[in-house]
């Protein structure tokens, strides 16, 4: 019978903190990159211009259809002959491009989702068109995004797990090296799914935070 | 002050303007009226470009509104309007709804949007509403915001495009009542609506339009006594006779 030993986690609770924080740090980095990304080909897709329509297009529905695997390896073994990414640059762009993506559907949507009269009505008092998206028409896209948003964020932070595939440092890396050195596969394993439920249950509750406290003014 | 000169437009083979051409002196209320379909709305928004046309010419307080070198921004602070569902912004207050394009287009300072927005809100009986979010007023309620929203900015020309078209049949009276007022007060209006009695008790003119043309233009009085056009006559005796 397995004889469990869970000393294995408290006496390498430091590799679990520093690969938990690298996971958070990669995770951050990335959802910052990911945003810009996704705010302009979101934007992008629904532009008058035809040619940033085009490539906006292209941009989402190749993302989409890719596996994050399969990009990151390409990224990493592919674009890594031309560029120097290194496995921590090459994961960061590798998790943005692909998140930045899913962000670009999730603005687009929450843009559309906004009548249209809300702009004509902004128009219609002498706003210009930047004017009238600034004041009156992010406002409430910003409002609608916001837990599909949650999502992508949590997503994000599960899929940087996959970027040890290339060799960045994270909690499943470190986690992986703990086992083969330890040998004790089902105590890490176990742990490792419970840092990464905190870390996602965590951010969870701080958007929740935010959200209630958006709709509480329009209630 | 609205002067509309051969004005054409079609959404792809459907031609939804034909030749119009018309003119609101200042101060005058003209009522466009006619079964659906016929193009009111359709014009009354190429009034302040909401809607592009094909040709001709709309000018509005001097300006040429349909013109490319026309900033449409500035042209547009002469020009209110009123949508027939509002679109009141839902996220913004009473009182914000009003002060918002004063404060970010024309640059006054909150202390003066308010002190105007409040004035504005309590003239349409709304003295007590300026806090509260569109999602809690009325429709009869909301409507009267939406004016006041477009009273804020000084226009010289309203424009009400079905203004109580979406409401509950109490609240149309108070919605009227406001625009009644307007109309005392000398204001340049025109009003696409289906309330004959209101259009023939307020408007000096009565435009009446079929299949995106003009088919009638007379005096309240001559026109639901006794139109000159067999349209005219068989459209009023549908409305009226019910």
């Amino acid at each position: 019978m397995y004889m469990y030993d869970w000393s294995v986690i408290t006496r390498n609770m430091d590799v679990f903190i520093y690969g938990a924080l690298k996971t958070l740090e990669i995770s951050a980095i990335s959802i910052l990159l990911a945003i810009p990304i996704g705010i302009i080909f979101g934007m992008g897709r629904i532009s008058k211009n035809k040619f940033f329509r085009l490539i906006s297009s292209i941009y989402v529905e190749i993302i989409r259809g890719v596996p994050l695997l399969v990009l990151l390896i390409w990224i990493f073994f592919v674009l890594g002959q031309f560029l120097k990414l290194g496995s921590y640059w090459g994961s960061i762009w590798g998790l943005a491009i692909f998140a930045g993506a899913f962000i670009a559907e999730i603005v687009r949507s929450g843009i559309q989702g906004v009548p249209k009269g809300q702009m004509e009505a902004a128009r219609s008092l002498g706003m210009s068109h930047a004017k009238a998206m600034t004041h009156i028409v992010l406002p409430q896209a910003f409002r609608r995004v916001l837990p599909p948003l949650a999502s992508q964020f949590i997503m994000l932070i599960k899929d940087s797990s996959l970027i040890s595939i290339i060799g960045a440092t994270e909690l499943t890396l470190d986690a992986k090296n703990l086992v083969a050195t330890s040998f004790r596969s089902i105590e890490v394993w176990t742990f490792v799914a419970v840092v990464y439920f905190i870390m996602t249950f965590s951010l969870s509750l701080i958007i929740r935070y935010f959200e209630t406290r958006l709709s509480k003014s329009e209630a | 002050m609205i002067s509309i000169k051969n004005v054409n437009k079609s959404f792809g083979a459907h031609h939804v303007l034909t030749d119009v051409s018309l003119e609101v002196p200042k101060s005058n209320v003209v009522a466009l009226i006619g079964p659906s379909g016929a193009g009111k709305s359709t014009l009354i928004r190429t009034i302040n470009a909401l809607e592009p046309i094909d040709n001709g010419e709309i000018i509005v307080d001097g300006i040429s509104i349909h013109d490319k070198k026309t900033d449409i921004n500035k042209a547009r602070l002469n020009i209110g309007f009123v949508f027939q569902s509002f679109n009141l912004f839902p996220f913004l207050t009473a009182l914000e709804n009003v002060t918002i394009s004063p404060m970010k287009v024309k640059g006054l300072s909150k202390e003066a949007a308010e002190k105007r927005g409040k004035e504005l809100l309590a003239s349409l009986g709304l003295a007590d509403k300026c806090d509260a979010y569109p999602s809690r007023l009325s429709g009869g309620q909301q409507q009267r915001v939406a004016i006041a929203r477009a009273l804020a900015m000084d226009p010289h020309v309203m424009l009400f495009d079905e203004p109580t078209s979406a409401l509950d049949p109490e609240m149309v009276t108070e919605v009227l009542d406001a625009i009644r007022k307007l109309a005392k007060d000398g204001m340049t209006m025109v009003v696409v609506t289906h309330e004959m009695g209101f259009a023939k008790e307020i408007c000096d003119e009565i435009v009446f339009m079929a299949d995106g043309k003009i088919v009638e233009r007379a005096a309240p009085d001559k026109f639901f006594t006794n139109p000159d056009t067999q349209r005219a006559q068989d459209f009023l005796s549908k409305v009226l006779n019910h």
